[in-house]
């Protein structure tokens, strides 16, 4: 209690009350995902491992990280190079800070496609029913049947024929990025396409938008300005989780050698890399990437499942 | 009843239709299988010709698709074109292979998960809660390949060197006829397996028991004086129980699709490598006959799965 309001006993419970009147909704997710310890330790994690990363490539140029020297190949961990060498002599460390960024940026980028064709499917389907959502839930339906791995091979392969090289802010990356990112996104819209579609479905029998209608509003402005912001908490969970799905998947995908191309590097592509040194005792060149991924995907996972309690308002026993 | 399943049916036979359709535009614009011979001592231009004119490689797209539709519909999923045997015969000799990995994994995953998610969720909070619960969400976080690339270093590598009774690699030729090598290439993989889905489904397990733990029925039966365990086991599990059969229900048919990135890392001969080393090839019979097998049973099941859940949970009906 503040000095301002040494008043009646009585009066300060009332301004309580109409403090507590006044939270909005979006204040009562904070305070319920404020008390989730874990999740806010993966948010920490997942500030800390952006801090690194970014923080790393301003110290460290990029030349270094793609800086091959054959005379210390394959070498052990050592003060010179924290996490050693790959089999070209390239410094492991430097690697994981650009190969971060490139995963990240694939990871982000593919959510944001996610999000966005999973809303559109799903809202689309249940706001215009009949024959449109039997169509685009048969699709979906499709989709889920084809197991996920098999989908973004079929799909990398098909999207991957011809790349070349994007110049991006002074920075050449290979192509192939730009295949992984439509890859991921394409395969992975479908379980929010279903979230927002029952959303959906539920919302639209309500008055307001019986009334929005009545005032003459346009489908476009009821869908993106009545049903879209009111399925927002689950649309913010599903990005989150799939935001370590992505970087997850990115590193399936590179791991297959479908990925990102060398010498542009990921975590996915450095693994894949150690695979063939593997049994030459290699172990740095695979532990510290997969370590890295480990990482991010627990703390966004941590983030994710702290966001989703915090969305769910029945969720406020748990805590 | 009969309506609903003739529904559903019709829904599936829809869903199949576009599944097909998706993986035939997919596959064959994914890869030139000529592109093999484009290096071939012997082979003229005019030659490789000859052989897309005689495997009908130069008709239509749309002309393609039915005649394989047709064909497939009969039975036939036609020829692989390297090694000229016939897809349903290769999916045979792998199937088997596929399935003894999958199933004594899914066997340990069933029993372990239960087990683990039980225990967290009755001492929940406790110290073994909190372990089960930070080890699951390690696992839940980490790509398959990270925990099989440590495995082969710690068991198939170190173990070697350190001269104790070590595992193959996966890199050694071995006979699937003799079975104590069948079972000492099976277990590493099977290791695997177990360790990173059994962290996904023990934390769904725990959170429905705690769900039911929590409902009114519950506290009436506890009030009525029944002891613990027949609570627990005779009321809770049951309905805890009902979700996790619908997660390893749609979870089996992939189960004939192998695990991908399990079997390449270990050299297991499944369906899943079998699908990998023919995409590399763009041999698209064989990648369409595997496709297409796999997504029909998840079609399948999960019209089996729904029917289940009428004889597990007599409160459902379906209409």
């Amino acid at each position: 209690m503040t000095s301002s309001t040494q008043s009646a006993p009585v009066a300060s419970l009332n301004i309580a009350e109409e403090h507590k009147a006044a939270l909005t909704p979006g204040q009562l997710v904070w305070r319920r995902f404020r008390k989730h310890r874990m999740a806010l330790m993966g948010g920490i994690g997942t500030v800390l491992l952006l801090l690194f990363i970014i923080g790393g490539s301003i110290i460290i140029p990029e030349s270094k990280a793609n800086e091959a020297d054959l005379k210390s190949r394959l070498a052990a961990p050592t003060s010179q190079h924290w996490f050693g060498t790959d089999s070209v002599g390239r410094d492991v460390f430097n690697r994981i800070i650009y190969g971060g960024q490139i995963s990240l940026f694939i990871g982000v980028l593919a959510v944001v496609m996610e999000i966005s064709l999973g809303t559109l499917i799903g809202g689309i389907a249940a706001y215009y029913g009949g024959w449109v959502d039997s169509v685009l839930m048969r699709f979906t339906e499709a989709m889920i049947a084809i197991p996920s791995l098999f989908l973004l091979i079929v799909l990398a392969k098909f999207i991957g024929r011809h790349v070349g090289q994007v110049v991006i802010l002074g920075r050449t990356f290979s192509g192939s990025i730009g295949i992984v990112i439509l890859v991921i996104g394409l395969t992975s819209w479908m379980y929010l396409a279903r979230i927002v579609r029952a959303n959906v479905l539920s919302l639209k029998e309500l008055d307001y938008i019986s009334a929005s209608k009545a005032l003459g509003s346009s489908d476009t402005r009821i869908f993106f300005s009545h049903l879209i912001p009111n399925t927002l908490g689950p649309i913010i969970v599903s990005a989150t989780l799939g935001l370590a799905g992505a970087i997850l998947t990115e590193a399936y995908v590179s791991f297959l050698g479908l990925g990102v191309q060398q010498p542009t590097s990921t975590w996915g592509n450095m693994m894949q890399q150690a695979q063939s040194f593997l049994i030459r005792g290699a172990w740095w060149m695979w532990v510290f990437p997969s370590l890295f991924i480990v990482f991010i995907i627990l703390c966004i996972n941590l983030l994710g499942d702290g966001l989703r309690d915090a969305f769910d308002p029945r969720s406020s026993r748990h805590l | 009843m009969w309506s609903y399943l003739v529904r559903r049916l019709l829904q599936a036979f829809f869903t199949l239709f576009i599944i097909t359709m998706l993986c035939f535009l997919l596959t064959h614009y994914s890869s030139d299988p000529m592109s093999q011979y484009a290096t071939k001592q012997g082979m003229t231009a005019a030659d490789r010709e000859n052989l897309r004119h005689s495997l009908g490689l130069d008709q239509p797209i749309p002309v393609q698709y039915i005649k394989w539709l047709g064909l497939a519909l009969q039975g036939n999923l036609g020829s692989s074109f390297f090694s000229h045997q016939p897809v349903l015969k290769m999916i045979q000799q792998r199937l088997p292979m596929t399935l003894i990995l999958m199933v004594t994994a899914e066997v340990f995953i069933i029993i372990i998960s239960l087990i683990l998610g039980l225990v967290a969720a009755i001492k929940q909070y406790s110290f073994t809660d909190n372990l089960i619960t930070s080890l699951s969400f390690i696992g839940y976080s980490m790509p398959i390949f990270f925990i099989a690339l440590g495995c082969i270093e710690l068991f198939a590598v170190q173990f070697k060197l350190w001269g104790l009774p070590y595992l193959p690699t996966g890199a050694d030729i071995w006979s699937p006829k003799d079975p104590v090598q069948m079972i000492r290439h099976l277990i590493l993989p099977v290791f695997c397996l177990v360790a990173i889905i059994t962290a996904g489904y023990s934390r769904f397990l725990r959170s429905s028991i705690l769900e039911v733990l929590g409902l009114d029925y519950v506290r009436t039966a506890r009030a009525k004086g029944l002891t613990e365990k027949v609570t627990l086991y005779k009321h809770a599990l049951r309905n805890a129980i009902l979700p996790f059969v619908t997660i390893v229900g749609l979870d089996i048919p992939g189960l004939l699709g192998g695990a991908l990135v399990t079997e390449s890392v270990f050299s297991w001969p499944g369906m899943g490598r079998l699908f990998w080393e023919y995409a590399e090839r763009g041999d698209y019979p064989v990648v369409l006959g595997v496709l297409l097998l796999t997504s029909a049973g998840v079609v399948f099941f999960t019209i089996v799965v729904d029917l289940a859940y009428t004889v597990i949970d007599p409160r459902i009906r379906l209409g």
